[in-house]
């Protein structure tokens, strides 16, 4: 099997010929698309683990602490040590809440993540599926989750939660649409939905430098509206501690309880992800301009690093901004959406309609 | 394979269309509505109608169901029961029902469906997109300006509803 670190569609495809090979085609697919899943599970639970230690940490940076260090070196087993606590915690349920409600609701609030992290490109020839309509289907997806938090608030029978699960879901819907629009800037520029092709069409240059003005804006305002639509810090009013305890997910302990914080983290990673290949050319290198030997030097590292790369620049931004910025109120959080972003945005989409009609980028 | 997945999906949507009306929660009927509606999509993907299964997510799980959780949330207490219904209503739904399945079934079977495997049809997404707002033949740009004007309506409708009166 002949195996290169800069191009996977080879090694996919000879493992997909060995499968159908040994068994019948059919069950060759079925097994192949096992594999498929349980990968994504196993990165699924590693990319939870890291992100809570690596969430700790940055904390710790900005608040001059060291952050966990006791166990294991410098810390690292620190979240294995949490989640063998959260499972053997008591699972609680409150008096008179709707309980197969209670119990689906952290289901419904995973299953949007696990989707969407499907259509992710990797690298080149390493995404799971590719549909013609990519980004439109994670939009799609994602748009699931919230139903589940407003099913935990109501379910638990308990006022706290009822107001964050209000909030999380106004917040949410409103601010899916300002992500959307953003997200449109650059397919206006790239001309197609699908992630592949959105990935080759920046070869010669990222679409945050090619689409410059409007495409910064796009950018800008992604990143704001994705960090309120995770309801993360300094969005995370519905689940202020101090007048609304944990918001939604009040009323959840142990395991189901680790699923909604499963939830946020790769829900994060989706985000940087997303931004990462809309706006940073997902695996492709830095290219400059024909700069022959720093193109070629750039190329020398494998599509994967450079993934994660800007994956873990864009989380480590989203960490930043929680850990900085005071919280928002609800009102202002809602007036920042739709008197400011939503407009901006349109004008913005209009202004990146005019850029690629008159060949203004680059 | 593809068969197995049809057999699948239809048993859900009938087993939790039944539920959904037959439950004494509000909440859980729209939790069985939600699953009917994601086994919907599901069979636009088995057909490989992409966008379709995508504008169904959005539109229908993403939009309206959440409208719906809304507006129970709003109004509703997590341990109220939907009172049962009386022997009367239980009898006419089901004539009702019985009489709109006749209706749909004796269609189905009267309509000579021809079976053609050479047809191919083209659901890409810059297909959809050109059709959407070419104007020549099999274009849809009248259709689209008709419901942007009405969706344009709609929204300075709910924005004039909702919008307080000034105190003088």
């Amino acid at each position: 099997m002949g195996f290169s670190i800069y191009d996977f569609s080879d090694f996919i495809n000879n493992i997909h010929a060995f499968l159908s090979e040994t068994f019948s085609p059919v069950a060759g697919n079925i097994i192949g698309m096992v594999i498929v899943a349980a990968c994504f599970l196993g990165f699924i639970a590693l990319l939870g683990l890291s992100l809570v230690y690596i969430e700790r940490k940055v904390c710790a940076l900005f608040q001059q602490r060291l952050g966990p260090m006791r166990v294991g070196k410098w810390g690292t087993a620190q979240t294995v040590a949490d989640i063998i606590k959260l499972i053997f915690k008591e699972p609680l349920m409150t008096k008179d809440s709707d309980k197969f409600l209670f119990n689906l609701a952290p289901f419904i609030v995973m299953i949007a993540p696990v989707m969407a992290i499907s259509l992710i490109p990797f690298s080149k020839g390493l995404q799971a599926v590719d549909f013609d309509i990519g980004i439109f289907y994670i939009v799609a997806v994602s748009s699931i989750g919230v139903t589940g938090i407003l099913l935990a608030g109501w379910s638990s029978n308990n006022k706290y939660s009822l107001i964050g699960a209000m909030r999380s879901g106004a917040q949410i819907v409103s601010y899916e649409l300002s992500v959307i629009l953003s997200l449109l800037t650059i397919v206006v520029l790239s001309g197609s939905l699908q992630l592949s092709v959105i990935v080759e069409s920046q070869r010669e240059g990222w679409w945050i430098f090619r689409g410059h003005i409007p495409a910064i804006i796009a950018f800008i305002i992604f990143i704001v509206a994705s960090t309120a639509e995770s309801n993360r810090g300094p969005f995370d009013m519905a689940e202020a501690e101090s007048e609304l305890t944990a918001g939604f997910h009040t009323e959840y302990s142990g395991i189901k309880f680790a699923y909604f914080f499963l939830a946020e983290y790769v829900n994060m990673f989706i985000i940087a992800a997303v931004g990462a290949t809309i706006f940073f050319g997902g695996w492709m290198p830095l290219h400059i301009g024909n700069i022959e030997f720093f193109n070629n030097a750039m190329d020398l590292i494998p599509p994967v690093i450079w993934f994660f790369m800007k994956v873990s620049a864009i989380i480590f931004l989203l960490m930043w901004f929680k850990w900085t910025f005071p919280r928002l109120r609800i009102d202002q959080m809602l007036t920042l959406e739709w008197k400011y972003l939503l407009p901006l945005n349109i004008m913005n989409i209009l202004l990146m309609s005019i850029v690629v009609l008159t060949d203004f980028h680059f | 394979m593809e068969q197995i997945v049809f057999y699948i999906l239809a048993s859900m949507i009938v087993i939790f269309s039944v539920l959904t009306v037959t439950t004494r929660k509000i909440l859980r009927a729209a939790v069985y509505l939600l699953t009917v509606l994601l086994a919907t999509a599901g069979f636009f993907f088995l057909l490989n109608f992409n966008f379709l299964a995508a504008v169904q997510l959005t539109v229908y799980a993403g939009g309206i169901v959440v409208l719906i959780i809304f507006s129970i949330m709003l109004t509703s207490h997590v341990n109220e029961r939907l009172e049962a219904t009386g022997n009367r209503k239980k009898f006419f739904s089901f004539v009702a029902v019985l009489a709109g399945a006749l209706i749909c079934i004796s269609t189905i079977l009267d309509y000579g469906f021809k079976e053609k495997s050479d047809i191919e049809i083209n659901t890409s997404m810059s297909k959809i997109g050109t059709d959407l707002l070419s104007y020549g033949d099999g274009g849809f740009v009248l259709p689209f300006e008709v419901i942007s004007i009405l969706l344009l309506a709609a929204m300075i409708g709910a924005i004039v509803l909702a919008k307080r009166e000034t105190q003088n």
